[in-house]
């Protein structure tokens, strides 16, 4: 059977792309949301044996049932340990997690997070919630996937806040600020594109975008110019066995993975 | 030690290790003496204005809210709360007023629910400040205190905005002339941790993971456990290797079953989504705040009338069902559920 783009929803695309990008026999720090979702989608397809740690402790459950926080019983369900955050943050530190997941209200080109506040400190116009663990899975595992709406207000030229640390302000910015080398954000994951970063320049770059999806629409949806290469590639379709797994057994009610209805 | 940067967020905390060694020496009881007692007592003699406060957990799980409950219908104010994650725990104690000022690794989300409202209406009034940290800095702030020391070296933090509005400073490596993070160790003045059990003299057991209470522990100078239940000394002899927290950091025990409703006790009891939901929507707005407190918190004598007025055994039992994965999650914020 072939799909068609009127069979899923676009957000569903996004988490079916987040979860391709995680590798079997690999560690994930996952944050609160699509994150999880994403884990748990790889763990059930092509990622078996990928490792799910979740902040407060968990390490390695066979979540049964969509964590409410990234704290509760359910990231320890049948796990490897029913650990700290010590123990989750330390191996972070020690460089044990391949992955680490996170979203932001903010993210800008060179991949920086804002998850703290709109307008400024002090005195916001917004209140947001801060780091939590954002900050330390921005800072310290290998490899940082960023979720997010492609949006205007989201996809940004600078950041109103760095709360997790991205690319900076460019190149080398990481290694002169002491954040452990070889490390900083991998792909945005958004519900029209996948995008990587350049090499030399640290900047966010389009890799593929979703089918269906025009470049006119990535671009009139972000709030800078992505580097755009001759060859972008077409995202491959969600299967069906991806769809029945995020509707079936991995977030029946939609609350973070809305079905088309 | 040379500066190579530093945040311009206000130290709240106590820091200084020596200090703290003597307030030990004079104020902390190494006898095995019973310190079970009630929680309106624990709250009047070790809560006072203006201190430093933290709850265990993760702000919504085994949280004690009967302890956050009981210092709200005090009327405490202006205390310093060290929010670690703060998630329903720091959302209360703002919507009581209680709290001026916040440290804050997370505050003002509700995870999967959404916003905080009561917490938010006060920093976007300005009145709740907030010095920022990540959940690492504050976990390894703990652990600093917890090991007697004034702070200690992390890698991460670095380069962002969220150090520059912290009170952390950068310095070198005298080892390997890296740049590195040091967070100052975080002695809160008084601390309350909901564990599954402990003797009366406060050996503590928690099952499951245990988040940052090992350092929280270690770290506060007043510590209030409050416990699903009290065992016997044999119960905490028998298997020594699950103490988590040993009697001498202990000032007082609670004896309250269900002590960490609405949050999630694992093995016991999930969320109670209906009641956080209904006060989500509920704190939308001042009047529906204060309606909310009026009902649940000053107007009830104590804890268990909290429990009678939230569903009692019914709902209770429920959410043991729920935790064990025997009922369907019911919550006002999903659509069809």
């Amino acid at each position: 059977m072939i799909m068609d783009i009127k069979d899923y929803s676009p957000t569903e695309m996004l988490a079916v792309a987040a979860s391709r990008l995680l590798k079997d026999k690999t560690t994930v720090f996952c944050g609160t949301g699509i994150p999880m979702v994403a884990g748990l989608l790889a763990q059930k397809t092509h990622a078996p044996n990928l490792v799910v740690v979740f902040e407060a402790g968990g390490i390695g459950p066979k979540v049964p049932t969509l964590p409410i926080s990234v704290g509760d019983s359910r990231t320890f369900h049948n796990a490897l340990l029913a650990g700290s955050m010590d123990d989750v943050m330390s191996a972070a530190q020690l460089g044990f997690l391949d992955y680490g997941f996170i979203g932001g209200a903010e993210i800008d080109k060179f991949g920086n997070v804002n998850s703290t506040c709109i307008g400024s400190h002090d005195r916001p116009k917004v209140c947001l919630p801060g780091s939590g663990g954002g900050n330390d899975v921005g800072s310290l595992c290998w490899k940082t996937i960023i979720t997010t709406p492609h949006e205007k207000r989201r996809l940004v030229e600078k950041v109103q806040f760095v709360t997790t640390p991205g690319y900076l302000d460019g190149p080398g910015a990481r290694e002169a600020a002491g954040l452990p080398a070889n490390t900083g954000p991998y792909r945005v994951v958004t519900n029209l594109a996948i995008l990587g970063f350049d090499e030399s320049t640290k900047v966010m770059r389009l890799l593929s975008m979703h089918p269906g999806v025009t470049l006119e629409q990535v671009r009139q949806n972000m709030g800078f110019e992505p580097l755009i290469t001759d060859k972008i590639e077409e995202t491959a379709y969600p299967t069906q066995e991806e769809l029945n797994i995020l509707r079936a057994e991995i977030d029946p009610y939609g609350i973070f993975v809305k079905q088309r209805r | 030690m040379e500066i190579l940067a530093e945040g311009r967020g206000e130290l709240l905390s106590r820091v200084d290790p020596e200090e703290h060694r003597e307030w030990v020496l004079k104020e902390k009881n190494r006898s095995l003496d019973d310190k079970t007692t009630t929680l309106s007592e624990a709250v009047s003699k070790y809560v006072k204005d203006d201190l430093y406060i933290a709850f265990g957990g993760f702000g919504h799980v085994r949280t004690s809210f009967c302890a956050i409950y009981e210092i709200v219908r005090q009327g405490r104010r202006n205390l310093t709360m060290a929010a670690k994650p703060g998630v329903h725990d720091v959302e209360i104690m703002a919507a009581g007023g209680c709290i001026s000022k916040v440290d804050r690794a997370y505050a003002g989300g509700h995870e999967v629910r959404g916003l905080s409202p009561a917490f938010r209406r006060a920093v976007e009034s300005g009145t709740i400040g907030v010095v920022e940290w990540s959940n690492a800095g504050f976990e390894w702030r703990l652990k600093a205190a917890g090991m007697g020391l004034p702070f200690i070296p992390t890698r991460t933090m670095l380069g962002s905005d969220t150090m520059k509005e912290s009170a952390a400073k950068v310095i070198e490596c005298p080892y390997t002339g890296r740049r590195l993070l040091a967070v100052p160790a975080c002695y809160p003045d008084v601390s309350f941790i909901h564990v599954d059990r402990c003797d009366k003299f406060g050996n503590a057991q928690i099952d499951g993971i245990t988040i940052m209470d090992y350092d929280l522990a270690r770290a506060s100078r007043r510590l209030v456990l409050t416990t699903e239940e009290v065992v016997d000394e044999r119960v905490i002899r028998a298997e020594p290797w699950r103490t988590i927290i040993p009697y001498y950091f202990v000032d007082a025990i609670v004896e309250i079953p269900y002590g960490a409703h609405p949050s999630n006790m694992p093995h016991r009891y999930y969320f109670d989504e209906e009641h956080i939901g209904n006060y989500l929507i509920k704190a939308k707005t001042t009047e529906g705040t204060k309606e909310y407190l009026d009902k649940y918190i000053h107007g009830v004598k104590n804890f268990d009338e909290y429990l009678d007025l939230v569903g009692g055994v019914k709902k209770l039992s429920y959410l043991r069902k729920l935790e064990q994965l025997r009922e369907m999650l019911k919550a006002p914020w999903i659509e069809g559920a």
